[in-house]
């Protein structure tokens, strides 16, 4: 092709046009604040290599998707994110959920739960299944999962700061039913860097955290095989505020975080960092968010080989899950919370993810109905079935605009990585607060775009319904729940072996303090029907707890 | 009124959500007003001790948890009995529509929701504040 004569007929299509095509009077920008052109030609690319950069599916640098023929072979994997109430009302849901032709389970726990505490505990009062499930024992994880073969489903916890207490009661949940934990597949999120970075689910201090971090990742390795130990995520990171660039950087450079700590501890990198995945969100901006997959699965293959060696193919691939985004949905017109999911969707799925969770439309009012959940999940059925989005691996790939998109945020995140290093790393810029506050001054620009009317939100701040009145109906949790789950906590812990419970949990005070790996010990304490709460308390009393930065 | 209106923005229970609580915090101190931010996962007791101790004219609280039900008239009926009577107490986050009610009847201030403008929430703020303060210089 000949630039040069391209870019002079390129001017003299300008001159020629500008005048009969006027654009409206507003910003053309991403969602992220990115300019806009009119229009993208092989100028905009012209350093592209096909072969350095895109190459081919399922090879070095995966930009164009991690498998040879992408969802030819398989189709991506729909995975709602569920859980309330007590963990019967939550296996209920999982049957329905299956029945329906889900193909994967993924646990959303409730808050007291999340911040390691027993659904007794003072702090719990009010919280007990009310945002997702309360797990406080094995008990309550054979529960969840009565009637569901764990060597069958691929199951995905969200959990961080207690995820090794999680994943101990999964593995002994596991042995009740006679599964051997090297047959387990499932995820873990256990990424404690995105939680002071935005989400706020913490136990312990940073150091400690990755402390455990890294015992999981090596526990993982002889006793968890086909376990993702760490789902690297971009998720609250953007929910948060965050722009496309922030959560691409951010989230790469916790990856690499885990990655450093991985080999400090001498565990082999082809080997452990096989297991991290990760889990983006898929946001309003269609092309950019299409791009930021594909320049994410580029960057991670680059750095995991050139920087940290690693010479297998797995631990290059950049494996995510993808969930729509929360924050774009709108509690004015709720029904139009559909439109909007399901074009994210079709943005995750264009841009190679290989599992998805679809947002329900009732979700900026409460936790989603059972109706809501199938029409979310059908939502991915008809992309899967009905459109032939994915017939072919990477479609967009080679759009003039999508590929400048991909390179612009690589780009920025290069940009990124460079001043994480100024400012002395990840670890340093939490403590400080760095990234709070540029995830912050995001959020803070949206909503000066919103209120100023910049950006349009049908519903919110233009084609308004005036005195509007809520016309689905919500989700109700049964307040009692919370009781009953109390008393079956205290009874528990009345009824069980009480000196091989203690014994257990001195086992695990003595790996604490020491250098050895915790997961043994807390698989022993789950064994042993000690709860979650009193897990993480004794460790609380090992690592002491976090104290955020506090700041406006 | 004399001097800056002095609002407690606060995360009382375990959520972790802080965009929408900063976001206002923010907006609210850009709009005049003396902001103290409570930071996360603090207890109703914590809460109601801040605000006694910053002397604050309003209680913002920010609730995503599902918790609110709980949380709300519990933090209410602290504030009663600390003798902050003439405190706004009042709020936002994920609550259902007849949770909003429900607390209200009870005597909770407006409660909003997600899409809310903060100028909306800041006007709220200054006229419960005006009015306070007519109502206690016509007494």
């Amino acid at each position: 092709m000949d630039l040069d004569a391209l870019k002079r007929d390129l001017e003299l299509w300008k001159d020629r046009s500008v005048h009969k095509a006027r654009d409206r009077d507003q910003v053309f920008a991403t969602l992220s604040g990115n300019t806009i052109n009119t229009l993208y030609t092989p100028l905009d690319i012209q350093d592209l290599d096909y072969q350095r950069d895109l190459g081919f599916p399922g090879e070095y640098p995966f930009t164009r998707g991690i498998h040879a023929n992408m969802y030819r072979g398989r189709q991506w994997t729909m995975r709602q994110f569920s859980g309330f109430g007590t963990a019967e009302e939550t296996n209920q849901r999982y049957h329905f959920l299956l029945g329906k032709g889900q193909t994967g389970l993924s646990v959303a726990f409730d808050f007291p739960t999340l911040m390691g505490y027993d659904s007794d505990h003072p702090r719990s009062l009010g919280e007990v299944g009310r945002c997702g499930v309360a797990i406080d024992s094995l008990e309550d994880m054979e529960t969840l999962f009565r009637g569901i073969p764990l060597d069958k489903v691929s199951t995905s916890m969200t959990i961080n700061g207690p995820a090794c207490t999680l994943l101990a009661l999964y593995v002994a949940a596991a042995e009740k039913q006679g599964v051997d934990s090297k047959s387990l597949r499932g995820t873990i999120q256990n990424d404690m860097l995105k939680e002071y970075m935005a989400q706020h689910a913490w136990c312990f201090p940073i150091e400690a955290s990755l402390r455990i971090i890294t015992d999981i990742m090596e526990y993982g390795l002889t006793e968890v095989p086909q376990w993702n130990t760490i789902s690297i995520s971009g998720y609250h990171i953007r929910e948060a505020g965050s722009t496309a660039a922030q959560e691409l950087a951010f989230t790469l450079a916790n990856g690499f975080t885990y990655v450093e700590r991985g080999i400090a501890r001498g565990l082999p990198v082809d080997e452990f960092a096989s297991r991290l995945s990760f889990f983006w969100d898929v946001h309003l901006d269609f092309f950019e968010e299409i791009a930021k997959f594909r320049a994410a699965r580029r960057i991670w293959a680059r750095e995991m080989k050139e920087r940290f060696g690693a010479t297998r193919r797995e631990p290059m691939l950049l494996r995510t899950h993808a969930q729509t985004a929360g924050v774009s949905l709108t509690a004015q017109q709720p029904e139009n919370n559909i439109v909007r999911t399901a074009i994210e969707a079709l943005a995750a799925v264009l841009g190679g993810t290989q599992s998805l969770h679809t947002n329900s439309m009732d979700e900026t009012w409460a936790l989603p109905t059972d109706k809501a959940v199938q029409i979310a999940l059908r939502t991915q059925q008809v992309i899967a079935h009905e459109h032939n989005v994915s017939e072919t691996v990477d479609p967009l790939g080679g759009s003039y605009y999508v590929e400048e998109l991909t390179n612009r945020l690589e780009k920025e995140a290069y940009a990124y990585f460079d001043r994480i290093k100024k400012i002395g790393g990840v670890v340093k810029g939490l403590e400080d607060g760095w990234f709070q506050r540029e995830i912050q001054a995001s959020a803070r620009r949206y909503q000066d775009e919103v209120e100023a009317k910049q950006r349009i939100i049908v519903g919110v701040n233009d084609l308004v319904i005036e005195n509007e009145k809520l016309e689905i109906p919500l989700l109700t949790i049964d307040p009692a729940l919370e009781q009953q789950q109390v008393a079956r906590v205290q009874r528990l812990r009345a009824t069980r072996d009480a000196a091989k419970a203690d014994r257990a949990l001195e086992a695990l005070k003595r790996a604490c303090d020491g250098d050895q790996n915790i997961m043994p010990s807390l698989v022993e304490c789950a064994r042993c029907y000690v709860t979650q709460g009193e897990m993480i308390g004794v460790m609380r009393g090992v690592f002491g707890e976090y104290h955020e930065p506090v700041f406006i | 009124m004399a001097g800056k209106i002095r609002v407690l923005v606060a995360k009382p229970g375990l959520d972790g959500h802080d965009r929408g609580a900063k976001v206002v915090a923010a907006a609210l101190r850009d709009a005049g007003m003396e902001v103290i931010y409570s930071g996360l996962h603090q207890t109703p007791e914590q809460v109601v001790s801040m605000a006694l101790q910053e002397d604050v004219d309003v209680v913002a609280l920010s609730i995503l948890s599902g918790a609110h039900m709980t949380l709300v008239p519990r933090i209410q009926e602290l504030l009663k009995k600390e003798g902050m009577d003439d405190v706004l107490l009042t709020g936002g986050g994920i609550i259902p529509p007849a949770d909003m009610t429900a607390l209200k009847a009870q005597g909770v201030g407006e409660l909003f929701g997600p899409g809310t403008p903060t100028s909306a929430i800041i006007d709220y703020i200054r006229v419960w504040v005006e009015n306070r303060d007519s109502a206690r210089s016509g007494a």
